[in-house]
């Protein structure tokens, strides 16, 4: 409790809670879960002192991060560490898109990921960009299927490039009204 | 030897390495067969067709599975970091793998010790892993889009994930992008920028710029890009310099995709066959 006071009451304006995960696929089920309970968190790069190398964590409202990390251990999702830090040391994600309309085609590139499908039956034709390894397998995975039937990239993803496909996957539903 | 290194997108297939060859959909290395989709596979079966052509051996490869958990990207950095020196290499190109700076890191420590030093190319996660680690110096040639140069003119940003916006929607500013990749030692010697145009520089002065033929479609298509590192990859070895094999490789990757006559829906596995077309069109 002493080290929570520390933190709400020094700059508590400027300060968001981060909370640290071992890999990015728990980033990515802890994101899941705390926004199907409601709670306006976002992913982010760790701050750059801790940061490994091809990782996410979740920023959380300090306001609310009592009552998060207790949601989370009734979850028992695990993490490894919380800390607060100035929103100015913290890394956001891409949010520019790049749209291309091939005419049967549509194609959104998030960073560095980029989705197309075919307009008239929202079928996913291709996934390219990208560097991580998910990057083949969530190709071989969800080439060939429905917009509306196949799995959202995150549910595969392991990595930033597979949250990036996500990205562009949202963006594309956006863009034909679907989500 | 030409030394090709990456994952393919199966879970549980073991660290496997020798010289690969191409079947008609797959390819075959230590009994394992493997699909040729897109990713390294593709960048393999591109740099075989080069070699073909040359009538020279097919590229030694090391692969092993990983879906994105990063193990089999640990275990690859490891072996490579304490093996790497009895293959002799005289060309490595990396590929897809994991982003881990202390692998990285690793691996270029004994790569450094190599004598004669190999021409290291690098794309996708290792050539992100490159520039985190802070030695896109001692490469010789990244293999980036668009996307990706941001990312390597961004000093701060640890993946393309986190590109800051002012530099992507400058993307067209190409040029800055460049100039800034430099200033921050971020950018290997000579970088071949993918994309509409193809953008070959070299220490920050842009060579020479491909643009025909222009094939829209190409953009969407996964693998266009791993089987240009490929091609290039492979010419490289067979003695063209650098700034030769990403010319004619532009050139080959753009004539062989226009061949197959794309839509945005074509899978690489069917531009892959047109590359030795392509190739003798270009060259003879």
């Amino acid at each position: 409790m002493k080290f929570f006071k520390k933190i709400f009451f020094k700059n508590k304006k400027n300060f968001k809670g981060i909370l640290i995960f071992e890999n990015t696929s728990q980033v990515i089920e802890a994101e899941r879960i705390l926004k199907a309970a409601g709670y306006k968190i976002k992913v982010v790069a760790p701050p750059s002192a801790i940061r490994k190398g091809c990782d996410l964590a979740i920023e959380l409202p300090i306001i609310e991060s009592l009552g998060i990390l207790e949601f989370l251990k009734n979850k028992k999702i695990e993490y490894l560490d919380f800390i607060s830090c100035n929103d100015n040391e913290l890394l956001k994600p891409v949010d520019i898109f790049q749209i291309k309309d091939f005419g049967k085609y549509l194609m959104v590139r998030a960073a560095n990921m980029k989705l197309t499908i075919d307009k008239e039956n929202l079928i996913i034709v291709n996934i390219s960009g990208g560097g991580c390894p998910d990057v083949p397998y969530l190709a071989s995975k969800l080439i060939g299927l429905s917009l509306n039937t196949a799995p959202q990239p995150k549910e595969l993803a392991n990595t930033l490039c597979g949250y990036a496909l996500q990205l562009a996957y949202e963006k594309i539903k956006e863009l034909l009204c679907l989500s | 030897m030409f030394i090709i290194v990456g994952i393919v997108p199966i879970e549980d297939l073991p660290l496997i390495y020798g010289e690969a060859k191409l079947l008609e959909k797959s390819l075959e290395i230590q009994n394992y067969s493997i699909p040729i989709e897109r990713g390294t596979s593709a960048l393999i079966a591109a740099a075989i067709k080069v070699l073909e052509v040359f009538k020279k051996e097919n590229p030694f490869t090391f692969l092993i599975g990983d879906i994105g958990k990063g193990r089999g990207s640990k275990n690859l950095y490891k072996f490579l970091s304490e093996n790497i020196e009895i293959y002799k290499p005289k060309v490595i190109t990396f590929h897809y793998i994991l982003p881990d700076v202390d692998g990285c890191l690793k691996l270029i420590l004994a790569l450094e010790k190599l004598s004669p030093k190999p021409v290291l190319i690098a794309d996708a996660g290792f050539m992100y892993a490159v520039k985190m680690a802070g030695y896109s110096d001692f490469f010789d040639l990244f293999t980036p889009d668009l996307g990706e140069l941001a990312f390597l003119a961004d000093e701060k940003a640890p993946h393309p994930f986190y590109t800051r916006g002012f530099l992507l929607e400058n993307e067209n500013n190409i040029e800055e992008l460049i100039k800034r990749a430099y200033k921050y030692k971020n950018a290997s010697k000579y970088l071949l920028i993918k994309g509409k145009r193809d953008y070959i520089v070299c220490e920050g002065n842009i060579l020479n710029i491909i643009d025909n033929p222009i094939v829209e479609e190409l953009e969407a298509i996964g693998g266009t890009g791993d089987t240009l590192t490929g091609i290039i990859s492979a010419l490289v070895y067979t003695g063209f310099n650098l700034e030769e094999a990403c010319e004619i490789g532009c050139q080959v990757n753009r004539l062989a995709g226009a061949l197959s006559i794309p839509s945005p829906a074509t899978q690489i596995q069917e531009i892959i066959p047109y590359i030795p077309k392509a190739l003798n069109t270009i060259l003879f």
